[in-house]
């Protein structure tokens, strides 16, 4: 069995959060190692989408710690959360479509922390030719799938530590889902973390050192890939559709 | 030919400085969703702080100085009041500004009294541009125009050039997103508001010496920019500065019009049917052009309700 990093990057403490008056997150514990792919899963409604929400401070945790190298985030403003390393690609893409790709890039230029390659716009356009070529157009003229890598970019772009990356194959076709999977094992290699959020478990489980499964607001298992493939109790009673 | 050219000319000008006013307007309810009821106080309050300072410093310095203070005016209202009830919804942040702009106004009875001021254009600019058609047209009323086209461009570059501008355009759009990616969306609100507040303080000031400054040109001209920004589009510059020119124009030109429908029907030979008539068909454009812009708006609104350029439903 592979060991775990010994240094923790993140470390996500008793999380609770509320949409409303729904009780979402019921006290989430989980941690992200130096250079780890965390995948989170589970079935929708799981809280894995709010998982990455309270991390970045855009659902408020009601209770728990989030810390990133020993720091509390929780109570900050998510403006500061990511100047202190933390990307967030939301499933929803969120790109700017009244910009042009060029612009939605430039929103997600901050400066990059020592110790961590920095990532640059053209480095970008190494990744995914197809935006370089679409950089003058208006981001709401892209396909989905351009949109997604358009996303991935610019969050990039602000040189995170560790990426939360919530459904990013989410109604792609099946040719850019690979090239989506390649640049997650590429970023991931580069050196930096990641909180892998994805409904294909064949995927997640390809990019993932550790998984964490989710149910009822909490995470109900916690193990490598191989341990997961290898507990069909656990597969059915908590993936299983 | 000649009411033609003087009513072009008039009503560009006119439309220039309503964008200077709408501008603000359109920016803050398309960054924030407030509809700013008192944004035509600083409009005021910039005509008013212009008059006053004229006392002490000269003109220019004055009009830039009022600005400022309008500018600061505004960043006062947004950090201290209505950040506060942001987080209870729009309705609070709309009675908020409505409250707010009453107390300006009787603030400003309270210390200039309800009456029109004594702020006229300072005796060097009062002098003729050209002389068109044997009238002297006045160089303050290019002044004006001036200014006010270029802040257009000045606001234009800044929101299209700079990444301040790229920043403001997406919190805009999704405000939280732009958050997400390291802005802090609360100060860059705060920035916007005060420069919009700035703009109209600014157009105060220059208008105030020209049209009259009173205690009562809030609420008149509040009324026409919220045509302005609805009829250009909720939350768009251009769109605010094509409805500025559409309702300056339309004003300025039915105002010389002294034909009604009676002339129409005249003209295909049923005058004097329509003249028997009476009532709506004798009614003259002149005196239907206070009524024109809120036409408009009507006309917009059932065809267009996004406005002209408005990209939001």
């Amino acid at each position: 069995m592979k060991t775990r990093p010994n240094s923790t990057l993140l470390d996500v403490q008793d999380l609770h959060a509320y949409y409303g008056k729904s009780h979402i997150l019921q006290g989430v514990n989980f941690h992200v190692g130096e250079g780890e792919v965390v995948s989170l899963l589970g079935r929708n409604g799981s809280g894995r989408s709010t998982t990455l929400k309270a991390i970045m401070g855009l659902v408020p945790p009601t209770s728990g710690r989030v810390l990133l190298e020993g720091r509390d985030l929780v109570g900050d403003r998510s403006y500061k959360i990511c100047k202190s390393g933390v990307g967030y690609i939301p499933e929803e893409r969120e790109i700017f479509a009244n910009l042009t790709v060029d612009e939605n890039l430039c929103m997600g230029q901050q400066p990059a922390h020592s110790g961590i390659p920095e990532w640059t716009v053209e480095k970008m356009f190494d990744y995914f030719p197809r935006l370089k070529e679409r950089r003058n157009t208006k981001a709401g003229n892209l396909s989905g799938g351009e949109q997604q890598m358009l996303t991935m970019c610019r969050t990039l772009l602000g040189n995170p530590k560790i990426l939360l990356i919530d459904e990013p194959t989410e109604g792609l076709a099946p040719k850019i889902v690979t090239v989506v999977e390649e640049a997650i094992k590429d970023i991931h290699q580069r050196g930096v973390s990641i909180v892998l959020v994805e409904q294909k478990l064949a995927i997640a489980l390809k990019v993932s050192s550790h998984v964490c499964v989710m149910g009822h607001g909490r995470i109900v298992f916690e193990g490598t890939p191989d341990e997961l493939t290898g507990n069909s109790k656990l597969l059915t009673e908590w993936l299983a559709v | 030919m000649e009411y033609f050219t003087i009513s072009l000319l008039n009503g560009t000008v006119y439309g220039l400085l309503l964008f200077m006013v709408s501008a603000g307007l359109t920016l803050i309810f398309g960054m924030m969703g407030v509809l700013n009821f008192a944004h035509t106080s600083f409009y005021m309050l910039g005509a008013y702080f212009a008059y006053t300072l004229q006392k002490y410093i000269s003109f220019w310095p004055s009009i830039i100085l009022a600005t400022v203070l309008a500018g600061g005016g505004g960043i006062v209202v947004e950090r201290y009041f209505l950040r506060r009830v942001h987080r209870y919804g729009h309705a609070h942040e709309l009675l908020l500004t409505f409250g707010l702009s009453y107390i300006i106004a009787e603030l400003i009875k309270l210390f200039y009294g309800n009456y029109p001021t004594n702020y006229r254009v300072p005796e060097s600019l009062h002098f003729s541009a050209f002389q068109i058609f044997g009238t002297d047209y006045p160089v303050y009323r290019l002044l004006m125009g001036g200014i006010s086209l270029g802040m257009f461009l000045l606001v234009y570059l800044l929101l299209s050039r700079t990444r301040v501008g790229i920043v403001v355009r997406s919190a805009i759009y999704r405000p939280r997103m732009a958050e997400a990616l390291g802005h802090n969306v609360p100060l860059v609100f705060m920035g916007v508001f005060g420069v919009g507040a700035a703009l109209a303080g600014l157009a105060g000031a220059v208008a105030g010496a020209f049209y009259t400054t009173n205690p009562n040109m809030a609420l008149e001209l509040g009324v026409i920019v919220f045509v302005v920004v609805v009829v250009g589009g909720l939350g768009s510059l251009e769109g605010a500065m094509l409805a500025s020119l559409i309702i300056g124009l339309s004003s300025s030109f039915a105002v010389g019009i002294d034909l009604s429908l009676v002339d129409l029907f005249a003209f295909f030979g049923a005058g004097e049917w329509a003249q028997g008539l009476g009532g709506l068909m004798e009614l003259k454009v002149s005196s239907l052009s206070a009524t024109i812009p809120f036409a408009l708006m009507l006309i917009i609104l059932l065809v267009r309700p996004s406005g002209l350029l408005g990209e939001k439903g």
